[in-house]
């Protein structure tokens, strides 16, 4: 087979290309033409098919998450925004910390475990290459029917894959979600969060700048693997008929990766390198091409120069493999020595591939023949805009009027424990512990918080007890009954988590899992959510640092329900007075706060006794969340609660069940005047938590309560072995312990 | 001066920062030692930390015995310099022969990281004086290769001779024979366990309690003691 140069391709401008196979649109391919002048080379063509492909461009998406830059709260935390590797805060005390969430959910339906683990072998660099120290993980996971066959397959396999590889990696994993439903059975949501740590002045960014410094790709070898990933996997929809895909995702090896970021550790703190890039999706294409347009000149590489594990791969398949742990750094030929010398010392193989040129072009060569002669903007950040027709859906309304709260509900004290026991029993709210215990929490020495608990936290320094807390939400069964208010539930679920634990909201991070762009019902969930996200942070105080969208998830012309999950980081000054959600001592008097109304549209109870999703998610009140927020800080800050827990998901007895469980104690709970039992305990009002308060703070916290404006209601006392609800019923601990803690092994196990 | 406790790193060790911050809490000075260096820079005792060595490929613990820094562990362990094996150190201990038997797959396939109740089997180690005989503690277990086997002689011997060093608590978390979560050599100095007592030395952090700060404790009161 002749070489495709570029003087070829300029000579047969009529040869046949492939761009349709890789997953080019006519119009995208006939651009490529008119930016080249001419057509593009097999290279060239391969680099353009992955960069432009939804995952890479956010084509579709890009219109939408401008509101982020736009509707942007006064905060002045923020130090790295939107468009970098991932976004950074400040967290005082000349701390820096960089956090991002990512989704890796076509590869893991294809291949569980190297899907879910390269996930997070990918998410990680991406903290590494910001200049920070990786210091935990989180991995909000969504899976098809509990009880579904194929659940079986991918649930373990996708479990064994994080904990195989960021236990090896020796990150604590400290957070994260496990949602059953069956609308993610043919397209399971894999989503990987990690959260770095470094000094201000550390921060490194993807650029290549400085003519004359060196080009050096450093880490694994480049193999055949997760050839087109991007293009194939991640932005098209499943056909349950189509070929196999195996071959387009991705083998990882997070021993190659533990040594990746020592070494590159001890790069950054050498202060060698002037701009660093991870290889993630898209490969070398995206590295290359990105550090060459952010930076001021251009970029020239010679490919064949590029340490291979398969000599026969073709130059077009090394652009676009996505072999994993692998790095670019853009170092100044003085530094080159220095870095090979620390490469040398972990064992990681590092090559000078190219330099950085005068000129603005991105030029590749293979055995001396230019394969490929771009300008690097028309690759990386220039790519295909759309504005996709969206419309709400026909059936929305119908949907929104078919009202969860005229349900049939219990209909006396005995009926209303037995489904209280079937929903604490049920796959969504039962404890994830199998799960969760086959990841590694405690590496690091740093753990001050994680699963079960409503945020995990890490400390940050040991002298002065600096921390960071992690959250993450989405109730796509919120969001699809109103995807606007549904992403603001999101947020307000996460941040009242990270508030719950002590710990001050400060930015936000988002994973987007949305269906196919290409249907304007699925375009109209994109829109909505993003427009409610984008003002619910405006609201919050929140900056979005950056983020991530994954379309095309569904089945054929099935769409997943819209999913938007939010991350939002806290950050706390002395993590000894962080609050735990574990009730400890009898005798302590539980607080509710916030105001329940009936609201049971999307909620757990609707879903685990009727098999329903219908009518309206609980209502939004962000200046309620901000207050709620405010008092649980305050009140974590000066001792006046020794336990929080925030009512989400299950409502206000979940929440108490967790707390009591996890502290081995029980609760007496008294149903407030105003309520019935039913709507005190089932239902899913937002803005509310429930507080252990020892009696010596009673009045102190109550009248800060009044204060400030914040309804708080006594329900209750912490007090012997059972959960006892006057008047109607007493479900005793063991029992409630049964019921949580043996759905999932009895299903998985 | 204090005493100096080395703490190995090999490639793919997890757990080297988290030891030396333990033997600093308990009052030693923390030497971070190299897997490709011989030197053992006079250090009074040494500690192998988990992880994953070499990436455990082969077996857990199988690369890291050959290495050069473990020519000299050896050769010191062998003329009585104490070394505590946490989880891959206790692997590769049993890899360079000096403790018995071998650790398989978990019974179960899976990892598994819980905070695990153990039973001190005897304080006349290097490593675990100051705690009493017969004293519960509870400390990270987080492993996939955890199940401690040997021969049954090797089993009565270890038991016969009082070597069994910890014991698993209320519920035996991968298989390991007779419970067995550790064990220690016939002269006392040479300790090897799965769980992580590194973990368990500061309150807050991880369990929240610090029943694994008695490992650094101990040997730092015999190494000055002995001065």
């Amino acid at each position: 087979m002749t070489l495709d140069t570029v003087k070829h391709a300029t000579e047969t401008p009529e040869a046949a290309q492939p761009w349709k196979e890789l997953g080019l649109k006519e119009d995208e391919y006939a651009r490529i033409r008119e930016i080249l002048g001419r057509r593009p080379t097999g290279a060239e063509l391969a680099m353009y098919s992955v960069m432009w492909s939804e995952h890479c461009s956010y084509k579709s998406s890009k219109v939408h998450l401008k509101q982020f830059g736009e509707k942007v709260p006064d905060n002045d935390a923020m130090l790295v925004g939107i468009g970098e590797n991932a976004g950074v805060v400040d967290v005082g005390q000349g701390y820096a910390v960089t956090f991002k969430v990512e989704s890796h959910n076509h590869p893991s339906y294809i291949e569980p475990y190297q899907g879910a683990a390269t996930g997070v072998g990918g998410i990680v660099r991406d903290i590494l290459a910001m200049g920070a120290r990786p210091v935990a993980v989180v991995d909000p996971l969504r899976f098809g029917a509990a009880d579904h066959p194929d659940t079986k397959r991918v649930l373990p396999g996708v479990v064994a894959g994080i904990g195989g590889y960021g236990n090896c990696l020796g990150l604590p994993n400290i957070g994260g979600e496990v949602v059953f439903d069956s609308c993610y059975q043919g397209n399971p949501l894999v989503n990987a969060g990690c959260i770095g740590v470094m000094k201000h002045e550390d921060i490194h960014l993807a650029k290549a700048s400085g003519t004359g410094n060196k080009v050096i790709l450093y880490g694994a070898r480049t193999g055949g693997d997760g050839i087109g990933g991007v293009s194939v996997l991640a932005s098209e929809t499943f056909e349950s008929t189509g070929p196999a895909k195996r071959p387009a995702v991705q083998v990882g090896d997070p021993f190659q990766e533990k040594l990746l970021i020592e070494c590159t550790l001890e790069i950054f703190g050498e202060k060698l390198v002037a701009g660093i890039q991870d290889l993630g999706g898209a490969g070398l294409s995206c590295a290359t091409s990105e550090l060459a347009s952010a930076g001021s000149g251009g970029m020239r590489v010679e490919l064949d120069t590029v340490p291979l594990r398969d000599s026969s791969l073709s130059p077009e398949e090394i652009l676009m493999s996505e072999s994993q742990e692998r790095m670019c750094a853009v170092v100044e030929p003085d530094k080159v020595d220095r870095f090979m010398e620390i490469c040398e010392k972990w064992d990681v193989i590092a090559t000078v591939i190219g330099e950085v040129t005068e000129g603005e072009r991105l030029e590749i060569f293979w055995h001396g023949e230019q394969i490929v002669d771009v300008p690097p903007r028309t690759v990386a950040h220039e790519g295909p805009v759309y504005h996709r027709p969206y419309e709400r859906p026909s059936w929305q309304d119908a949907l929104q009027a078919d009202d969860a709260n005229k349900l049939a509900r219990p209909a006396n004290a005995a009926e209303l424990r037995e489904q209280i026991l079937k929903l604490v029993a049920s796959p969504n709210q039962a404890s994830k512990a199998w799960i969760t215990d086959q990841y590694d929490r405690f590496v690091q020495g740093n753990t001050i918080l994680a699963q079960p608990e409503d945020a995990g936290m890490v400390r940050v320094d040991e002298e002065s007890n600096l921390g960071v807390a992690m959250a993450t939400d989405g109730n796509g069964r919120y969001a699809k009954l109103d995807p606007y208010a549904g992403a603001q539930l999101a947020l307000a679920e996460s941040y009242r988590n990270v508030a719950a634990s002590g710990a001050k909201p400060l930015a936000i991070s988002n994973c987007l899992n949305f269906g196919s762009p290409e249907d304007p019902d699925v375009m109209w969930q994109f829109a909505e959510a993003t427009r409610g996200l984008a003002d619910g942070c405006l609201a919050l105080g929140t900056p979005v640092t950056g983020g991530n969208v994954s379309l095309y998830n569904q089945t054929g012309e099935t769409a997943i329900h819209p999913t938007p999950v939010v991350a939002v980081l806290g950050v706390i000054d002395d993590v000894t007075r962080r609050t735990p959600i574990a009730f400890k001592e009898e005798g302590q008097l539980l607080y509710l706060l916030g105001e329940t109304t009936e609201e049971f549209g999307g909620s757990a109870w609707s879903q685990v006794v009727h098999d329903h999703l219908g009518g309206l998610p609980p209502k939004v009140d962000l200046e309620r969340e901000r207050l709620l927020g405010e008092i649980l800080i305050s009140a974590s800050r000066d001792g006046m609660i020794d336990a929080a827990h925030d009512l989400s998901d299950g409502g206000l007895v979940q929440a108490v069940v967790e707390s009591c469980l996890r502290g081995g104690v029980g609760a007496r709970l008294v149903v407030p005047d105003g309520l019935d039992a039913f709507t005190f305990l089932l239902s899913e009002s937002a803005g509310r938590a429930v507080v252990s308060v020892p009696r010596s703070e009673e009045l102190r916290f109550t009248d800060m309560c009044g204060a400030r404006g914040l309804p708080v209601t006594r329900i209750g006392v912490v007090d012997g072995d059972a959960v006892e609800v006057q008047g109607e019923f007493t479900l005793p601990l063991d029992e409630l312990r049964t019921a949580h803690a043996e759905t999932i092994p009895g299903l998985f196990a | 001066m204090t005493a100096r406790i080395g703490v190995v790193t090999f490639p793919g060790t997890l757990d080297d920062r988290d030891t030396q911050r333990a033997v600093r809490v308990a009052g030693a000075e923390a030497v971070p030692l190299w897997h490709r260096d011989k030197d053992l820079k006079q250090v009074d005792a040494v500690v192998l930390p988990g992880g994953f060595s070499y990436g455990d490929y082969l077996r857990a613990g199988a690369i890291s015995r050959f290495s050069p820094v473990m020519e000299s562990v050896i050769e010191q362990a062998k003329a009585g310099m104490p070394v505590l094996g946490i989880c891959n150190g206790f692997q590769v201990l049993t890899e360079t022969h000096l403790l018995p038997g071998a650790m398989l797959r978990n019974n179960h396939l899976h990892f598994i990281c819980r905070d695990q109740k153990l039973r001190v089997e005897t304080n006349s180690t290097a490593w675990t004086a100051d705690y009493e005989v017969g004293q519960e503690i509870s400390i990270p277990l987080k492993n996939i290769d955890g199940r401690y086997v040997a021969d049954e002689r090797t089993l009565d011997m270890l038991e016969a001779e009082g070597r069994v060093a910890f014991r698993y608590l209320d519920m035996n978390p991968n298989g390991s024979l007779r419970d067995i979560a550790g064990i220690t050599n016939e002269a006392g100095n040479v300790v090897g366990l799965m769980p992580h007592p590194e973990h368990a030395v500061e309150p807050l952090i991880g369990t929240g309690r610090t029943d694994g700060l008695g490992f650094f404790t101990s040997i730092l009161k015999k190494l000055v003691d002995a001065r």
